[in-house]
């Protein structure tokens, strides 16, 4: 018995690679996407606008899982031809590209109430000033929109760690794949159930960044 | 000599007209208080000043050179626009200190900015930012909070937060400070720890234009009042004149309401 638990136990953390890895390449792509999509919400360029609305208005108004379904499969539909690649990266690479976009839309609004909450008049007391409208933004505006948006981000990436579960319905080996998979293989259930104890970790963990970075930035309000 | 001439300002929002032809000087050392109740026009005059808001028509001049003409497209490049701006400073009623810095690094920040952009910056960086860091110092003395320059905003007292305002618009040696009703967020015992200092700028003959509803103040420490109504310039003279015998009825009847009271 103990060398089954072990065994379970490298298992699910190889699967644990593969959870972190579209977890990771999620927030690397989705946080500067987002905040680009986010300018283009605010832009005073009405079809631009619009066109951002739409886009995150359809990636936040349907399931994930179904995004998943269709960034993975309509391309070999429509195009008759596997553009992800064969085999376990190409499944992986449809996940991070379905997570980022579907991420950004969510991030994206997060940023723009960030920005909006910064009061006008510290963009316009960095203007009078002779400001430049860069130096505004990365000297004044930035710092207390990443303040802003801590609390609503750390909601969003706590959310992505457990949404990676997902994946596995285009056949990603994530944590919870690798769970299920000792069902059928070994007739055991417990696995499945024991995924969490590594969720509650990677959460866990977490949840003790974000805690750092509010108490960091606690010394302004 | 006037060091500031406003001529035949005008400014709409949407349809509605908040400056209606206003047109003033301001001499070199004088202090011009612009008194009139809300709504009057007055903060959209001291923000037309400062390129917060374009007028739609009219000329701004300062020590005779148009700074502002709307008759003349508005082409001009940012740096153009930021170097006509460092004629005003600007002191808000909601102060706008940046909550991220310290009082010190408030005063600071923009002239540590522009000296970037000083061609003698990068052998000099150590002695201009010593240099600034003294004067930084110095102004916030000069504030009464040498023992407040590494606060935080929000660790001020409301008063305190407004005298780091004045010293932060006074880094950059403006030739006209505005004041935007300096005391309006301030608690009655906070607002004279404000209006001694401006009356200690006055005193030392720094330019100033100060929108404020205090009108003993505006009376001891302005040389010239204009009263605004409706977008307009009703009336414009010598404070005290102004104060204590006003021409027109409606200047009257403003000023009524703050002597009853």
């Amino acid at each position: 018995m103990p060398e089954m638990f072990w065994s379970v136990n490298q298992s699910l953390l190889v699967a644990l690679v593969d959870t972190f890895k579209i977890f990771a390449c999620t927030l690397i792509f989705a946080i500067p996407l987002g905040l680009v999509l986010s300018f283009g919400s605010m832009s005073k360029i009405r079809p631009l606008k619009y066109t951002i609305d739409l886009i995150v208005w359809v990636f936040r108004g349907t399931p994930l899982m179904l995004q998943l379904f269709v960034v993975f499969y309509i391309p070999g539909i429509l195009l008759h031809n596997n553009i992800w690649g064969s085999g376990t990266d190409g499944r992986m690479l449809a996940t991070i590209v379905a997570f980022s976009l579907n991420y950004a839309c969510y991030f994206s609004v997060i940023f723009r109430g960030g920005i909006e909450g910064v009061p006008a008049g510290q963009r316009e007391a960095g203007e009078v000033l002779g400001m430049t409208k860069s130096q505004i933004f990365f000297k004044i505006t930035l710092l207390q929109m990443v303040k802003r948006v801590v609390p609503p981000m750390s909601n969003e990436i706590i959310t992505l760690v457990k949404d990676t579960s997902l994946a596995r319905v285009i056949g990603v080996v994530e944590l919870t794949h690798a769970g299920y998979a000792y069902i059928k293989a070994a007739g055991i259930i417990w696995p499945l159930f024991y995924t969490a104890v590594f969720y509650l970790l990677f959460v866990g963990i977490l949840t003790l960044l974000f805690n750092y970075i509010e108490r960091r930035l606690s010394y302004f309000r | 000599m006037a060091i500031l001439e406003v001529k035949n300002i005008e400014k709409h929002f949407g349809s509605t007209k908040v400056l209606k032809d206003v047109s003033f000087s301001l001499d070199e050392g004088n202090t011009l208080a612009i008194i009139g109740s809300s709504g009057s026009g007055k903060t959209t005059l001291l923000r037309c000043l400062n390129f917060l808001e374009t007028p739609d028509h009219g000329t701004i001049s300062v020590h005779g050179s148009t700074i502002f003409d709307a008759a003349l497209p508005a082409s001009e490049n940012e740096k153009d626009l930021r170097r006509k701006r460092l004629h005003f400073g600007m002191v808000f009623q909601s102060f706008n200190l940046f909550p991220q810095y310290t009082a010190l690094e408030n005063v600071m920040l923009a002239e540590q900015l522009l000296a970037k952009e000083r061609p003698d910056f990068k052998q000099n960086k150590k002695q201009i930012y010593a240099e600034i860091e003294e004067h930084g110092k110095a102004l916030l003395t000069q504030m009464g909070l040498a023992d407040r320059m590494d606060h935080y905003p929000h660790q001020l007292s409301g008063g305190q937060q407004q005298r780091v305002a004045i010293a932060r618009a006074l880094a950059l040696q403006p030739d006209i400070l505005c004041f935007d009703e300096p005391t309006s967020a301030l608690d009655p015992e906070l607002t004279g720890e404000v209006l001694k200092v401006i009356r200690g700028l006055a005193e030392n003959k720094t330019t100033m234009v100060i929108v404020t509803h205090e009108m003993t103040f505006a009376r001891d420490v302005a040389d010239q009042i204009i009263f605004m109504d409706g977008g307009v310039v009703v009336e414009q003279g010598d404070a005290k004149q102004v104060i204590d015998n006003p021409q027109e009825e409606r200047t009257r009847q403003f000023l009524s309401r703050y002597t009853q009271g």
